[in-house]
């Protein structure tokens, strides 16, 4: 039985391809303005990559925010929901999922049967999402990864005093021309972000199981000061890329509409 | 008696002289890399209008957020007790001012004297502040100071659904890219902005006769956008609304002086 995941978010679209439980296909692609034809291409992606056609797929569930615009599928679930499900499937007895996203963030709170309890999410805000640490590495002219791995070779990490993207861009071009080292400030923007995503999830109550998801859990930076800040290890989601865990999620809830066993 | 205000803003510093009778000279300048020497100049520019130098000066009052990096000044005081001030002299009937600047919106109830009853501030988000409406003029690819004019085009304004200035410059680019008229781009863009100050205002209570002042009651579009919103007519009382907090220090230089 093969089911298919579907997450279409606003910068991101992921499918998660299962057959018979298992994860046989994952793919991650960068959203078009029409959702519905960011959700084809990532499944078209995702098929060819398990060597399977449409029609072979059994059931589809769709989530994200363009989740009720995709014409191909046969239920829509919360992010929320799927975040949960997958969370709790690649790791039984996790308690909390924190996920980061290129505009959100969410902090999530699961019962032992992967039910979700509490959530708390920032979508109002650039700080706290990836889109702050977007803007603050094109304003460093170096790439994503180039902030996550920067971080380790600070040596007085700069301490930013905005949490407004905007006011901090302008601290950060302050630091630039008084030639602070760009390890250094790289270190201070992934710190303000840990410090933002801490806030949110302090704020629905820490667990001590916790993981991270999202296209921000791959930037070792921002991990590290949210481990230091949280005082605990987050698990990152092993077998699948963390940016597909809602499709998974997804995934798994069509695996168990079909009837199948979770 | 001469007597002086020195307002250094983010963006802008500003200097009011004054003597036994009233107003004699202002400026504005945009400010420099540093305080100090925004200060320098701005008194220097205020002086020269005068006909006068710096040693004619009895007594000088600093004041906004540079206002510990001033080296001529002989006290320094808040920003929000110069609002509540010059509100006052501007006319006594004030109770409410609003002020946004640069990089911060505040909104003040005074009392009949001009002192301060209440008030709320915001420097820590960029929406609500003048620099919202910076970010948007640059999507735009418009000048700060043809903005105001351009939403009061607008016959159509469009609704912009992200507070986040970050946000709101991806919805004004995909509102561009969608064929969306300037216009009435920035007419959204000024309502936008307008309910952000009036939230900040209405959190400590409206009270009439307010005044709008700060670099962004010069915005017509905001302006008016921000009357509509709040359901009131600002008070319109003569001058520069963006000198008040210099205006406010220079009164209270005044103050001092008498005292001493």
């Amino acid at each position: 039985m093969n089911v298919a995941g579907c997450d279409v978010g606003s910068l991101t679209a992921k499918a998660v391809i299962l057959t018979d439980r298992k994860i046989v296909s994952c793919s991650i692609q960068r959203a078009t303005s029409r959702p519905e034809d960011s959700a084809r291409n990532v499944m078209e992606a995702a098929l060819a990559g398990a060597s399977l056609k449409f029609q072979d797929i059994n059931y589809t569930v769709a989530t994200g925010y363009g989740r009720e615009r995709i014409p191909f599928i046969n239920d829509a679930v919360s992010e929320i929901s799927c975040h949960g499900r997958g969370a709790q499937w690649l790791i039984p007895g996790i308690q909390m999922i924190i996920d980061i996203g290129g505009q959100d963030c969410k902090a999530i709170k699961l019962d032992q049967g992967g039910r979700v309890i509490k959530f708390a999410t920032n979508d109002k805000c650039a700080a706290g999402t990836g889109r702050f640490l977007e803007v603050m590495a094109k304003l460093l002219g170096i790439s994503l990864d180039d902030l996550g791995t920067l971080s380790a070779k600070a040596k007085a990490p700069l301490d930013l005093a905005a949490a407004c993207t905007i006011w901090a861009q302008t601290e950060v071009i302050h630091h630039l021309n008084n030639g602070l080292p760009i390890e250094d400030i790289a270190a201070g923007i992934n710190q303000a972000m840990a410090k933002r995503v801490a806030m949110i999830v302090n704020g629905i109550g820490l667990e001590r199981n916790v993981c991270i998801s999202g296209g921000v859990a791959k930037n070792e930076g921002v991990v590290a000061y949210l481990e230091k800040l949280l005082g605990v290890k987050l698990k990152r989601p092993p077998k699948v890329d963390p940016q597909a865990i809602g499709a998974l999620g997804a995934a798994i809830l069509a695996h168990e509409r079909m009837g199948g066993r979770s | 008696m001469r007597v002086a205000g020195c307002d250094v803003g983010s963006l802008t510093a500003k200097a009011v002289i004054l003597n036994g009778e009233g107003l004699v000279a202002q400026a504005v300048i945009r400010a420099c890399a540093r305080p100090e020497e925004s200060a320098q100049k701005v008194m220097e520019l205020a002086l020269e209008k005068a006909g006068l130098n710096m040693q004619d000066l009895d007594y000088v009052m600093g004041t906004g957020y540079g206002r510990r990096q001033i080296s001529f000044v002989q006290e320094v005081v808040s920003e929000i007790v110069c609002h509540g001030k010059a509100a006052h002299w501007l006319n006594p009937t004030i109770r409410m001012v609003i002020d946004v600047g640069g990089q911060d919106a505040k909104a003040i109830r005074v009392d009949e004297k001009g002192g301060i009853l209440q008030y709320v501030y915001n420097d820590k988000c960029a929406s609500g502040t003048g620099r919202f409406l910076e970010v948007m003029a640059e999507a735009l690819d418009v000048a700060l100071e043809d903005l105001g004019g351009l939403a009061l085009q607008s016959r159509d304004p469009v609704s912009i659904s992200n507070q986040c200035a970050v946000f709101a410059e991806t919805e004004v680019v995909s509102l561009l890219n969608g064929g969306k008229a300037k216009p009435d781009i920035a007419g959204g863009l000024v309502r936008a902005l307008a309910h952000r100050i009036a939230a900040l205002a209405k959190s400590i209570g409206l009270e009439a006769p307010i005044v709008m002042s700060g670099g962004v009651a010069k915005n017509q579009g905001v302006y008016d956008a921000l009357e509509k919103v709040l359901g009131v007519q600002f008070n319109r009382p003569e001058g520069d609304p963006q000198i008040n907090g210099a205006l406010g220090a220079a009164l209270l230089a005044k103050e001092a002086r008498e005292l001493n």
